[in-house]
């Protein structure tokens, strides 16, 4: 640590053109995938999310009556909890430049800022594509575990079920991220994300007033419609309103706020 | 290279940086003066587009920090080397880095190198490193896109005296190569061995600036007497601005000339006479930013 060599920096002046160009989003995306997986909380809370789509499908295993272990069946139960962490995993990714201060780092080398922010949505909604495909190999693992051991194991499965988990995950992660863009501070959007469910049932039990809206805007209620073949127009609809409150308006608010916030 | 006009910068009623104007030219490293809170960080974060200013602008290399498309190939910015995920290595830090400017990875492993961080310090978490092993880190990051201005927040913080002369070394070669080096410090005798040009700041105002030399020429004589007491009343009488030294002397806002025909006039015997020097521009430092100091505290 205390060297005194002679220091040879490259030569300020000898590089011919500086890069002129911005880097890509592609780039970009790229980087904030890897921050996603290269400290050892990103890398656990992946670890994590796998791990319970793969717990998910052992219980199956052994809970379940042997004619219904299906495909569908070992592929639709692992959705649930997958989506309840996939939100921190969009909440991190956003604060954790402001908890741990790497966004003096990362605004000195990308000062427009929402190239930033939508490198970081690009990046999470990738990830909740990918937890997609962790729940099909982890439940086509399960059906085959299942055949082998006296089960049903039967490859049935309503492809109408795809484009919805997708959905639902991409909402899920988004739903996280928006939250923390908006607040900026891990603990608190982590809590606030985790009670709102919570609070809106309890609201909705105590005041009558209420249980109409909360079909609109209970995302907990609304997302659920989604773990199922049929999606409804009106479940549509619900869907699309509370996303729009819940993702929408967070995301917006809160990237105006990362624009403007002073970084230190 | 780094133009600064009229920055300012107010907190509500507090004006953590006011009317700030400075120039840093290639080939040259601008010592940045001034004791804690005196609107260093706040300036150099303004030049970063970190800080939006309430008035003035900066511009970096001809243009807006902010439009800079690809800045980190133009300017190396350390603005707090404690600001890294405590989680990442310091290699994985500087290949993220890497892989956002388009730098070829092979630069990681160089600029690791030039830093004297090993290959066993950049396997290690940055949260299991010493502010020193940060401060280089952060050097690396800086110097890793090979950029042309250097913008150094206090990066002598935390480096053993090995560590800052090697750093005045590097940076001293890096400025005789063509770049522009500003580097912050609230420490004279750490600026002066490697700057050219002094800001000094105090309060959010830039109290002196200028070449380091004419600032030295410009700080008054050293006078020493066998009775000092005496001395001093003699200065009073003569009307020569005299402050007491750090080290028993008096520094004297006037030529060696006039303060000798003071003391001969008055009959005292002088043991030192001459002029300031780094001494003087010590004495400026303290009593350019005296009050300053003390605003810190209630901040």
């Amino acid at each position: 640590m205390t060297t005194a060599t002679a220091p040879t920096p490259t030569a300020a002046h000898a590089r011919p053109e500086p890069a002129a160009t911005s880097p890509s989003l592609a780039r970009l995306t790229q980087v904030e995938l890897r921050k996603l997986a290269d400290t050892r909380a990103g890398r656990w809370l992946l670890i994590t999310i796998g791990l319970i789509a793969v717990a998910i499908v052992v219980v199956q295993l052994f809970v379940t009556d042997a004619a219904e272990q299906t495909f569908s069946a070992f592929f639709e139960p692992s959705l649930l909890p997958v989506g309840l962490l996939l939100p921190v995993l969009g909440i991190l990714s956003i604060t954790s430049e402001w908890s741990q201060r790497t966004a003096l780092t990362t605004f000195a080398l990308v000062p427009r800022r929402e190239r930033v922010i939508v490198a970081k949505l690009t990046a999470v909604v990738l990830a909740a594509l990918g937890s997609v495909l962790v729940s099909l190999v982890v439940a086509a693992a399960g059906t085959l575990a299942a055949k082998a051991t006296g089960g049903a194991g039967a490859w049935t499965f309503d492809w109408r079920m795809l484009p919805h988990a997708a959905v639902f995950q991409v909402g899920s992660v988004l739903l996280g991220a928006g939250f923390g863009l908006l607040l900026l501070n891990t603990p608190l959007a982590i809590v606030t994300y985790l009670l709102l469910p919570t609070v809106w049932s309890v609201l909705a039990a105590m005041i009558e007033g209420l249980r109409g809206p909360a079909r609109w805007l209970d995302t907990s209620y609304t997302m659920g419609a989604l773990l199922g073949p049929d999606v409804t127009a009106g479940q549509w609809a619900r869907l699309g309103v509370s996303l729009v409150v819940w993702v929408l308006l967070p995301l917006v608010a809160g990237l105006f706020r990362t624009l403007r916030r002073e970084v230190s | 290279m780094i133009h600064v006009d009229h920055l300012t910068k107010r907190y509500g009623p507090h004006t953590a940086v006011d009317d700030v104007t400075f120039r840093c030219e290639p080939g040259t490293v601008t010592g940045f003066l001034g004791p804690n809170g005196a609107g260093k960080s706040t300036t150099m974060r303004m030049i970063c587009g970190m800080t939006p200013p309430s008035s003035g602008a900066a511009t970096v290399a001809g243009r807006p920090y902010r439009q800079l498309p690809n800045p980190g190939r133009e300017i190396g910015v350390l603005l707090d080397a404690s600001a890294q995920h405590a989680g990442r290595t310091g290699r994985e830090t500087l290949t993220l880095a890497a892989r956002t400017m388009g730098v070829d990875r092979g630069q990681v492993a160089a600029k690791l190198d030039l830093v004297g961080l090993n290959a066993t310090a950049a396997r290690r978490r940055v949260g299991a490193y010493s502010l020193g092993m940060r401060q280089r880190l952060g050097l690396a990051l800086a110097l890793l896109g090979d950029p042309r201005v250097l913008i150094l927040d206090e990066p002598a913080n935390g480096l053993d005296p090995e560590g800052i002369y090697w750093m005045r070394g590097l940076l001293r070669d890096y400025a005789d190569r063509g770049g522009t080096v500003l580097l912050s410090s609230h420490l004279l005798r750490e600026v002066e061995a490697v700057a050219d040009r002094l800001v000094v700041i105090g309060g959010g105002r830039v109290v002196a600036q200028g070449g380091k030399d004419e600032l030295l020429a410009g700080a008054g004589t050293l006078v020493r007497a066998r009775d000092q007491h005496a001395l001093r009343l003699t200065l009073d009488r003569a009307a020569l601005p005299a402050t007491a030294g750090t080290d028993g002397g008096f520094v004297v806002r006037a030529e060696p000339a006039a303060v000798g025909q003071a003391a001969a006039d008055a009959g005292l015997v002088l043991t030192e006479l001459r002029p300031a020097g780094t001494g003087g521009l010590e004495q400026l430092f303290l009593t350019l930013t005296a009050g300053a100091s003390t605003k810190e505290a209630v901040r």
